[in-house]
């Protein structure tokens, strides 16, 4: 797309939506957002990038192939659910906190560990997807 | 002492799922993956039957909440056999796969899919909660959805898509039921269902909801009058991905029966008498359609579907030794229909035909391979002492002490099909004058090297060993299905598993 006001939008709307997702994935554990819509609006910041520049742009501009963030978001997933049986012993996905609250964040457990791997495999997913219907449109 | 073990088969799959998807696009280092993970998950299976023989039922609450808040997990003597039989099978497919699925097929992620499906089968059998079962059967059937396409010929195509619909019926059918279940009882927990469900005073929705479950699980499990979708389906995949279907996919399906009408729908006499109908109709028409049919995959499609009604007539009728013969069967049955679909690959692999009235005289020019076929067929249609005989014997019996005539004909009129079926699959396919390979576009079985020979034949030896066992082995075997059929008919040992030695009639008033 050519139109210049979009253009610059979509520049100032990329870090704006990333940081809006990660605001959604932080605050998921009792209010409403976590992993997966966060996931969904951060694909949307680059969806959004890839429609203004061009796909090309956008595979420079995340570096790694979308696909990548898959393995990785299961990895991340599966370690915190065994992350209770390899420190304290207790079963598959017990929650392990740390015993202070971070700043601003609050509490941070293996639960948010849990999250930030399904928000990686949120991204992954849909960019994969999108970026190859795009492919061969 | 909390019991890690249980949940291993599952975290094992998954981890060598994701390890396998790092490594996408890289088919050697794959190939090395799969094996030595399947290797392991043997090795983890086999420990957990060997605990669950030697300490009894394991159960283990996810996330630390209390049953019935949480997930269960249980490894019950039941759920134990399938997981190892299902590495079993998992293993020689895996090893079978490394020869025979294309380097483009694994390119395009054949292995994370084969060994998501496998960790999806050992969560079914090794969940205590229904939604979790449902969960699971979820993540089956999209597995077995890419597996079914993967590839892209026509032909796959429009089995995938009579596949896809009917199981996606099946899910919902089987969502709907659980939605009406938690409305009626307020719980998933299946050994909580297990003492919710009987003193619920409206039985007709709970026969409702048991209908529900019937049909949901009948198609997975593809039986009378839900079957179509699978030999619409089956013939088309590749050889390694019949061989996993067909030996497990549809047995994830009659295990949820068993579990569900052993534990959570008991006592009820019309349920038992329709299981009792279904499962004639079944072997009949799955017998009838084996009769007609030539391409060797689809007579053994036909197969599962008949003989899938000898083990829901084993639980129809509901007795200890009926569950303990269908038990048996369902044990047989796996590691046999693994096999089977692998020799349809591998006469695929020597002739370049599936048709059997385009094949012949195979036992002239490969006498040695032709009696190593002999045994997975043999033992399919249950020659004494192979695997298919023993199980048939306890069913005749429990038909006949209960009287159910219907069900003792219909099964015995099953195995002579399956005799007649695979005698005369036997004199066109081994017997005759041979015929010129036809090959088309890919290395004929003779053309290979030793090594590759060998590589190739080595799943189905390892198979065709594990059935001699199971036939030779009998009373082994038979004394697991008593131990079994033993646990089912009497459930209060797994509800005390989930809840510990709580007073067990909490629900009374």
């Amino acid at each position: 797309m050519k139109s210049i006001i979009f253009k610059t939008a979509a520049e100032y709307l990329l870090p704006l939506l990333i940081l809006f997702s990660v605001f959604i994935l932080l605050r998921g554990h009792y209010l409403p957002g976590g992993g997966f819509v966060g996931g969904l609006i951060a694909s949307i910041a680059f969806v959004l990038y890839a429609f203004s520049h061009g796909l090309e742009n956008t595979r420079q501009l995340l570096r790694i192939h979308p696909g990548f963030l898959m393995p990785l978001g299961l990895t991340l997933s599966l370690m915190s659910g065994l992350s209770p049986v390899l420190i304290s012993g207790e079963p598959f996905m017990t929650g392990v906190w740390f015993p202070d609250p971070v700043p601003v964040i609050g509490s941070i457990g293996s639960a948010l560990i849990f999250d930030i791997g399904v928000y990686l495999v949120v991204v992954g997913v849909s960019l994969t997807i999108i970026f190859t219907i795009s492919e061969n449109a | 002492m909390i019991q890690h073990i249980i949940i291993l088969p599952i975290i094992n799959q998954l981890f060598i799922a994701v390890l396998l998807m790092f490594f996408y696009g890289r088919a050697k280092a794959q190939r090395f993956i799969t094996v030595v993970g399947s290797a392991l998950n043997l090795l983890i299976a086999a420990t957990l039957m060997h605990r669950v023989a030697s300490e009894g039922i394991i159960s283990m609450q996810a996330g630390n909440w209390d049953a019935p808040f949480g997930i269960t997990l249980i490894a019950d003597h039941l759920a134990a056999v399938l997981v190892l039989l299902t590495s079993i099978s998992g293993f020689a497919v895996s090893l079978f796969s490394v020869r025979t699925i294309h380097v483009k097929r694994v390119n395009f992620g054949f292995f994370p899919i084969f060994h998501f499906l496998l960790a999806g089968l050992n969560g079914a059998f090794l969940t205590g909660d229904l939604f979790n079962l449902y969960v699971w059967f979820e993540i089956m059937i999209i597995s077995s959805f890419v597996m079914i396409t993967l590839g892209g010929r026509k032909a796959q195509i429009e089995g995938a898509v009579k596949y896809f619909t009917l199981n996606i019926l099946a899910s919902v059918i089987f969502l709907t039921a659980i939605g009406v279940l938690y409305g009626i009882t307020g719980t998933l927990n299946m050994a909580d269902l297990a003492l919710k469900v009987p003193v619920i005073e409206n039985r007709g929705t709970v026969h409702v909801t048991a209908i529900l479950f019937l049909i949901g699980f009948g198609i997975k499990s593809a039986v009378f009058p839900l079957y179509f979708w699978l030999p619409a389906s089956y013939h088309t995949p590749p050889a390694a991905v019949s061989a996993i279907f067909g030996g497990l996919l549809t047995k994830v399906g009659v295990y949820a029966l068993i579990r569900v009408f052993t534990l959570i729908f008991i006592d009820d006499l019309f349920l038992e008498r329709m299981l009792l109908g279904i499962a004639v109709l079944t072997i009949i028409s799955g017998g009838m359609g084996a009769l007609i049919k030539n391409d060797i995959r689809k007579i053994f499609s036909y197969f599962i579907i008949c003989h899938i009604g000898f083990m829901i007539g084993g639980l129809g009728i509901m007795t200890q030794t009926a569950i303990a013969g269908a038990m048996f069967y369902l044990i047989h049955d796996i590691i046999v229909k693994t096999n089977i679909f692998m020799v349809a690959g591998l006469v695929k692999k020597l002739t370049g035909r599936q048709d059997t009235r385009l094949l012949g005289g195979l036992y002239s020019t490969h006498p040695l391979l032709s009696l190593l076929m002999m045994i997975p067929l043999f033992s399919l249609v249950g020659v004494p002492p192979l695997s298919g005989f023993w199980p048939k014997i306890w069913l005749f019996e429990a038909a006949l002490d209960g009287g159910f005539y219907f069900t003792f004909a219909a099964i015995l009129f099953g195995s002579f099909i399956t005799l007649f079926v695979v005698a005369k699959m036997w004199k066109r396919v081994f017997w005759g004058k041979p015929l010129k390979p036809d090959s088309l576009g890919f290395a004929l079985f003779d053309d290979e090297q030793p090594g590759a020979k060998f590589k190739f034949l080595l799943p189905i030896i390892l198979l065709s060993v594990v059935s001699l066992y199971i036939g030779l082995g009998a009373e082994h075997i038979g004394n697991l299905s008593q131990t079994v059929a033993g646990e089912l008919t009497n459930p209060q040992g797994y509800i005390e598993a989930v809840f510990g030695n709580v007073n067990l009639q909490p629900y009374e008033d």
